[in-house]
């Protein structure tokens, strides 16, 4: 032991006498996302999203460097992600967290995250009351209310239904979004007469049950929220296969159901299906332009970049305003929530900032239709609501309304 | 009324398009653990060969539906026979623990294998003409693709059982899953009727995976464990080896699932369990097993 005592010894004296030479600073960051798995484009498109941000602005933060140590949450569930965070907090000395794709994810590390005092940005996860759970918590992407209230406004208002079905997985995001959907339509003067659970998030079902049921209720609108990815995929083939356009019924939703990576793959199917959303990559901003042609010079004319996408480069821009607030100095919990509270960006899907009370997303909210234009399907913006706030927190309905730390 | 019949006529229709899909799939599986008493948990992962060779020659190679399954059907089945010889075969007599670990490592394999070179993102195609739209049939309208998987279904439906009943092959595949000893005794070389069942059970699944994709919403490397619980559910409480209960219980299972979750959507996907215990608590040898 004596033997390597001396020369241990001296290795570290000089590493810490080269760290004290060198005013750069390695700022290691977590990232969890679902790496493997039935969701695992989400966790692409979120890293790559993430990465093409810290390539475009590598040289912004004074000689300081970022290190992003990737861990894969697998599944919706919250175990996976809660050890990930756990390991990334005491092993690998990380001094933030983000990514989080699902919602549950995020939930379950905010115990974590008080106890350590690590600062979080979330990168997905849109259950209205996460914020709520930790004071280290931004959310840079959505909340489920900001589409739902909206698109049940919009049904009841302009699209004229008078009665309406909603199907959701039976997961937080989903009770979240059919319930703020509620809210908005029957604020509006709407019914809604049946809410369908259609299995869990962990696994993507035939949706046809539950696709007939909601056809033999005859309603004008029917609302359907599933998570982003393979569920996705499905919603469109199935309200298509079972011609329910043919007899009346309205398929609307969240930006989730006609995610931009996955429309053309849906085919004609999703001709005429009206989501609320914040992003789309047919904005015609010229940040959302410059932002597709570098994603698409970096990942290949096959990748387009969707609302995930986005989620992930807006995320690592809160990052970078922490990390260079913080200047060479630890990254602390408060000091990233003090520069993150009314932090401000032009992203591509318009200026976003995050709510200094809520430590919320505040976001241009659109309506479009999805049509076709010549071999391709584009998304048609018909509305845009500027600055919208989280519905749910705004009314304080249950968790919202709630400190839950 | 009408309303009545409305929603009987659904559950039975793709109830049974579903059933059906459960059935071409489950067979090879039902028949590998009947036979020779293996347990090929990736067993799914030969459907999902079969999904993405059915959509890589349609997508790529605008190969028409109906011949793209059955290429697969033949790809997969050749394809499978070098894993039963060098793989499998040396598994036969031993604990199935050996047999499961094998199996579920081919599994991961398989997904990881098809992840690098297909992507993460479920493929779905486009069906041909004849296939897309509804067919109204007065008191109800149903999508042809279900109507079209009923058939197809019910073709290789009567093909197997006639096939098993009605030749010699078929007999000596019988034979050999009632008594292997007696049946070698007899001269039938099992280990060869082995293979050739194998890989047809093989290219059934990869059949399966093929019109799956539709129904499924899309091929995807999941796929291999997604519904690897529903094919052994269908094997066990059909009874193992027997193609007969096979049939019943994939028609039993498919029927109440799609029932469950049309009328009671929030535990409807637990029904498909409970019929499940309750038919092994009555018949542990599944319905058609024997004792």
């Amino acid at each position: 032991m004596k033997k390597y005592l001396i020369p241990a010894l001296s290795a570290a004296g000089i590493l810490a006498l080269s760290a004290v030479q060198s005013d750069a600073r390695e700022y290691k960051i977590g990232f969890i996302g679902p790496m493997s798995g039935g969701a695992a484009q989400l966790g692409q498109q979120m890293e790559r999203g993430a990465k093409l941000y810290m390539k475009l602005h590598k040289s912004q933060l004074g000689g300081h460097t970022v290190k992003m140590i990737v861990r894969d949450s697998k599944r919706p569930g919250g175990p996976i992600a809660k050890a990930a965070a756990q390991e990334l907090i005491t092993r690998e000395k990380v001094e933030l967290i983000t990514g989080l794709i699902f919602s549950p994810n995020a939930m379950s590390i905010a115990p974590l995250v008080n106890k350590s005092k690590t600062p979080v940005v979330i990168m997905n996860a849109g259950t209205a009351f996460i914020p709520n759970m930790s004071p280290y918590m931004v959310r840079v992407s959505f909340t489920m209310w900001q589409s739902g209230y909206i698109m049940g406004q919009h049904a009841a208002g302009k699209l004229g239904c008078k009665t309406a079905v909603s199907g959701y997985t039976n997961y937080p995001p989903g009770k979240d979004s059919v319930a703020a959907f509620k809210k908005g339509f029957e604020s509006s003067g709407g019914k809604v007469i049946d809410a369908i659970p259609m299995g869990g998030p962990a696994k993507v079902p035939d949706f046809t049950p539950f696709f007939q049921r909601a056809k033999s209720k005859n309603p004008n609108c029917m609302y359907v929220f599933v998570p982003g990815g393979n569920h996705a995929a499905a919603v469109a083939k199935t309200y298509q296969a079972l011609a329910m356009r043919k007899a009346g019924v309205q398929l609307i939703g969240p930006g989730d159901i006609t995610q931009s990576s996955l429309l053309q793959a849906m085919g004609p199917a999703a001709v005429g299906v009206v989501t609320a959303s914040h992003y789309n990559m047919f904005l015609k901003s010229a940040e959302n332009q410059a932002f597709v042609k570098t994603w698409q010079a970096e990942y290949g004319a096959k990748s387009v970049p969707d609302f995930v996408g986005v989620g992930g480069y807006d995320g690592m821009a809160a990052v970078y305003a922490a990390i260079k607030a913080a200047n060479g100095s630890k990254l602390t919990a408060d000091g990233a929530m003090k520069r993150l509270k009314g932090w401000k960006f032009n992203s591509p899907r318009g200026p976003i900032s995050i709510d200094p009370e809520t430590r919320d997303i505040v976001q241009n909210v659109y309506i479009s239709t999805v049509r076709q234009k010549g071999g391709l399907l584009v998304q048609e913006i018909q509305q845009k609501f500027e600055a919208v706030k989280d519905k749910c927190k705004e009314l304080k309905l249950g968790k919202c309304g709630k400190k839950l730390y | 009324m009408s309303s009545f019949l409305n929603e009987i006529s659904t559950v039975l229709v793709f109830g049974l398009a579903y059933a059906m899909l459960l059935f071409i799939i489950s067979v090879g599986l039902s028949i590998t653990m009947g036979l020779m008493g293996f347990a090929n948990l990736a067993h799914g992962s030969f459907a999902m060969a079969g999904g993405y060779v059915t959509v890589t020659l349609v997508s790529q190679m605008n190969v028409p539906f109906a011949v793209a399954l059955l290429i697969a059907f033949i790809v997969v089945a050749f394809l499978s026979i070098p894993f039963e010889r060098f793989l499998y075969r040396h598994l036969y007599r031993r604990p199935e623990l050996d047999q499961v670990l094998l199996t579920i490592g081919l599994v991961f394999v398989s997904i990881a294998g098809v992840t690098f070179i297909w992507g993460p993102d479920p493929h779905l195609i486009l069906m041909p003409e004849y296939l897309q739209g509804s067919i109204n049939l007065g008191f109800n309208i149903f999508p042809k693709y279900r109507i079209f998987m009923i058939v197809a279904g019910a073709v290789i439906v009567a093909g197997l059982f006639y096939g098993l009943e009605r030749t010699s092959i078929g007999a000596k595949i019988r034979a050999a899953v009632d008594n292997r000893r007696m049946a070698e005794s007899c001269g039938i070389n099992t280990g060869r009727i082995f293979t050739w069942t194998f890989a047809l059970g093989s290219g059934m699944a990869a059949l399966g995976g093929g019109l799956g994709i539709q129904i499924l919403g899309g091929i995807k490397p999941v796929f291999a464990f997604e519904y690897l619980v529903i094919f052994l559910i269908v094997v066990a409480v059909g009874g193992l080896g027997n193609i007969r209960g096979t049939f019943f219980a994939a028609l039993i299972l498919g029927i109440i699932d799609f029932a469950g979750k049309f009328y009671f959507p929030e535990g409807g996907a637990f029904v498909i369990f409970a019929v499940t215990i309750l038919v092994l608590l009555i018949r542990p040898q599944g319905l058609f097993g024997k004792a």
